[in-house]
């Protein structure tokens, strides 16, 4: 059931790739940006690098919540899933998965080829990389309960971000914090099984909340 | 055997309606009455459990639903208003994966049989965009061809059908009626399904 | 003695009740507030080392205690509506947010306002004035949710679900931060490094806690009657109370 749950939404992920490659492109875009806002001298960007890419992987992510549920809200999908004999925690479980699949792998992938445009050295690239790929599903988890408590309301979109973001700090600071710590010469093991850590947590409870959450919205 | 006592809603400030009893048999039928705004689809929804009403309780087999959890749902099914198909897949997929949903998995054959019965022979692989309203409450309804769940709650299930699936569905009915189901439903039109004891139950 | 608990857990009696506890509290919180300040801006001696200025305290520390403390109430109350369908209990939790958030204002900015003469400016990415700010988040997040949903009951509930994921959350975030201060900024400036207090100095700040707690009790029961008031409206006490002109 979990697997069809991931097979479905990857499939309309697929069928609806525009939307995957918006959050993409808004990625790339407000990275973008910053040299823009600050100029271009390298030493200062290369120092910034870690926090900027980890900010706009952080917005990316948040903004694509709203697909999360809202779609299945829409055309009577979720009362379904509500009403299935398989425990919501697991089909929540599979969303946060394709959720992550679609927008944050995207990101991860993307996120090496913005770091060479802050003149990031490779031993910071791969770290980069790596805390993203242990922080982003953290996001998809946690942005699940925010998206499941907004669900339907008006302005849900930018209530969202102010539930969410707030919870997102932690992920936030270890996740550029490796990067910062590697360029800085200082072990950077800490934070990932920090961020490690945080993925276990919210692999347990962050389904759970955004079922009851759910639960509460349907009503 | 569905039993409820005493129900009452309330939405807002406003009581939608209150102490409503019943109690359907096997092979009973209840059809839901009222005008609009009288609290029918409120009512369907907490006979599912989607909704706890603001009194009273909604017994299965002898057991409240709110203990039961998700074994009440094996015994389930609920079409509502929004048919649950999703623009992007076609009727095939969109069969495939709502029986999925409710526990029942099916092969590509069954779906195409359910679908071809339903009237939608030669559609399977259109995406459900392009299918009209009553096409894909035909596809919605196709579930019912293939679940094995013994109570059924339709919302208005012969909205936007034409004559001959209207037919279609009240030979449906009666057929699950016959082996025992239990169906509560609400309509605005006249149907004629024979069921070995139908409950009228009237919202103001 | 047996006091029946349930009789106030319903909203008609706890309305009643609240009303008579309302001016108690209101004194003894204007009487505590006079003699703390008094104490803290009168007899306290002058502090060799941050001279007049630390004086802020008097009000920064008990707003910064009571935020932290205010919001594991409001989680606990929202918690308590959630799992046992209480609706007094979740009227609670509403009620505490407005008041929690005012305090973690005031420590912002009383922490802003000693920053200047302690640092020379008004702002420190200090590990406790950022976990503060971000307490100020979490509260603004639980306001705007709970304003955002027009149902009462799902507004309850939804409230709950999110006050106590953060409750679960601020021990990480303040760890997190706590953290991310060390490694950016070395234990160079901190807020913390009280310097031995004088025993006037502790008295009056703790009589300014207590003022602040008699303040929140007095305050939040006002505020409960009234979101009691606007629930109930319908029902036949409050018309009966309508009658009487008491409204």
């Amino acid at each position: 059931m979990f697997l069809w749950i991931v097979q479905r939404d990857l499939l309309l992920a697929v069928r609806r790739r525009s939307d995957v490659l918006t959050t993409l492109f808004f990625f790339i875009i407000v990275v973008s940006l910053f040299p823009l806002s600050v100029g271009p001298e390298m030493n200062m960007l290369r120092m910034m690098a870690p926090g900027i890419v980890w900010v706009a992987a952080l917005l990316a992510s948040m903004l694509s919540l709203g697909r999360l549920f809202a779609n299945d809200y829409l055309d009577g999908t979720l009362e379904q899933m509500l009403l299935s004999p398989q425990s919501l925690s697991v089909l929540v479980l599979g969303k946060a998965l394709a959720h992550w699949l679609a927008t944050g792998v995207p990101l991860v992938m993307m996120a090496p080829v913005l770091g060479i445009q802050y003149d990031l050295p490779t031993d910071a690239l791969f770290v980069l990389t790596l805390s993203l790929l242990l922080g982003t599903p953290v996001l998809s988890l946690i942005g699940a309960i925010g998206a499941a408590l907004t669900l339907g309301l008006r302005g849900g979109g930018v209530l969202v971000s102010l539930l969410v973001l707030p919870l997102y700090i932690p992920v936030l600071i270890f996740g550029a914090g490796a990067v910062e710590a590697i360029m800085a010469g200082i072990d950077y093991d800490a934070h990932l099984s920090l961020l490690g850590a945080f993925l276990l947590v919210s692999v347990v409870f962050a389904p759970w909340a955004a079922a009851a959450s759910l639960r509460v919205s349907m009503e | 055997m569905l039993q409820g006592t005493n129900l009452a809603c309330v939405r807002g400030d406003r009581k939608l309606f209150e102490s409503i009893s019943f109690t359907l048999e096997a092979g009973g039928l209840m059809l839901v009455n009222g005008p609009n705004g009288s609290g029918k689809t409120s009512l369907l929804r907490i006979l599912c459990g989607l909704s706890s009403p603001a009194m009273g309780k909604i017994i299965w087999n002898g057991i409240a639903i709110g203990s039961l959890g998700s074994e009440y749902y094996l015994d389930l099914t609920y079409i509502g208003h929004l048919s649950g198909t999703k623009d992007d897949l076609t009727a095939l997929e969109n069969l495939r994966i709502s029986s999925a949903l409710c526990g029942t998995k099916i092969t590509d054959m069954q779906a195409r049989d359910a679908l071809e019965n339903m009237g939608m022979g030669g559609r399977e692989f259109l995406p459900a965009k392009i299918l009209s309203q009553g096409q894909r409450r035909r596809v919605a309804l196709a579930r019912l061809l293939v679940c094995r769940t013994k109570l059924w709650v339709l919302d208005e299930p012969l909205a936007a059908l034409d004559v001959s699936a209207v037919k279609l569905i009240q030979k449906l009915l009666e057929q699950h009626l016959k082996l025992g189901g239990m169906i509560v439903m609400t309509t605005h039109q006249k149907i004629d399904v024979t069921a070995a004891s139908t409950v009228q139950l009237q919202l103001a | 003695m047996a006091i029946n608990w349930y009789k106030y857990a319903s909203p008609a009696s706890f309305y009643s009740l609240a009303g008579k506890m309302i001016p108690f509290f209101a004194v003894v919180a204007f009487g505590l507030l006079v003699v703390g300040l008094y104490i803290g801006f009168f007899v306290a001696p002058t502090d060799f080392q941050q001279g007049e200025a630390y004086r802020i305290i008097f009000i920064h520390v008990p707003a910064a205690w009571m935020s932290m403390f205010l919001y594991v109430v409001m989680a606990f109350w929202a918690g308590i509506g959630l799992a046992f369908n209480t609706r007094l209990s979740s009227m609670m939790a509403t009620a505490i947010a407005p008041t929690g958030a005012l305090f973690t204002f005031l420590a912002l900015w009383t922490g802003s306002l000693w920053g200047k003469p302690m640092w020379g400016t008004w702002w420190v990415w200090d590990a406790r004035l950022t976990s503060e700010l971000i307490l100020l988040f979490l509260y603004i997040g639980f306001m705007s949710l709970q304003a955002a949903i027009d149902d009462s009951r799902r507004a309850d509930k939804a409230g709950a679900i999110i006050a106590l994921v953060g409750v679960i959350n601020i021990p990480i975030i303040y760890f997190s931060v706590q953290w991310w201060n060390t490694l950016h900024q070395g234990a160079s400036v901190s807020v913390t490094q009280a310097p031995t207090m004088a025993s006037t100095m502790l008295t009056g700040m703790m009589v300014m806690v207590f003022a602040s707690w008699m303040y929140s009790i007095a305050v939040i029961l006002k505020r409960v009657r009234v979101i009691i008031l606007e629930r109930e409206s319908h029902t036949a006490w409050v018309a009966e109370l309508r009658q009487k002109g008491v409204l």
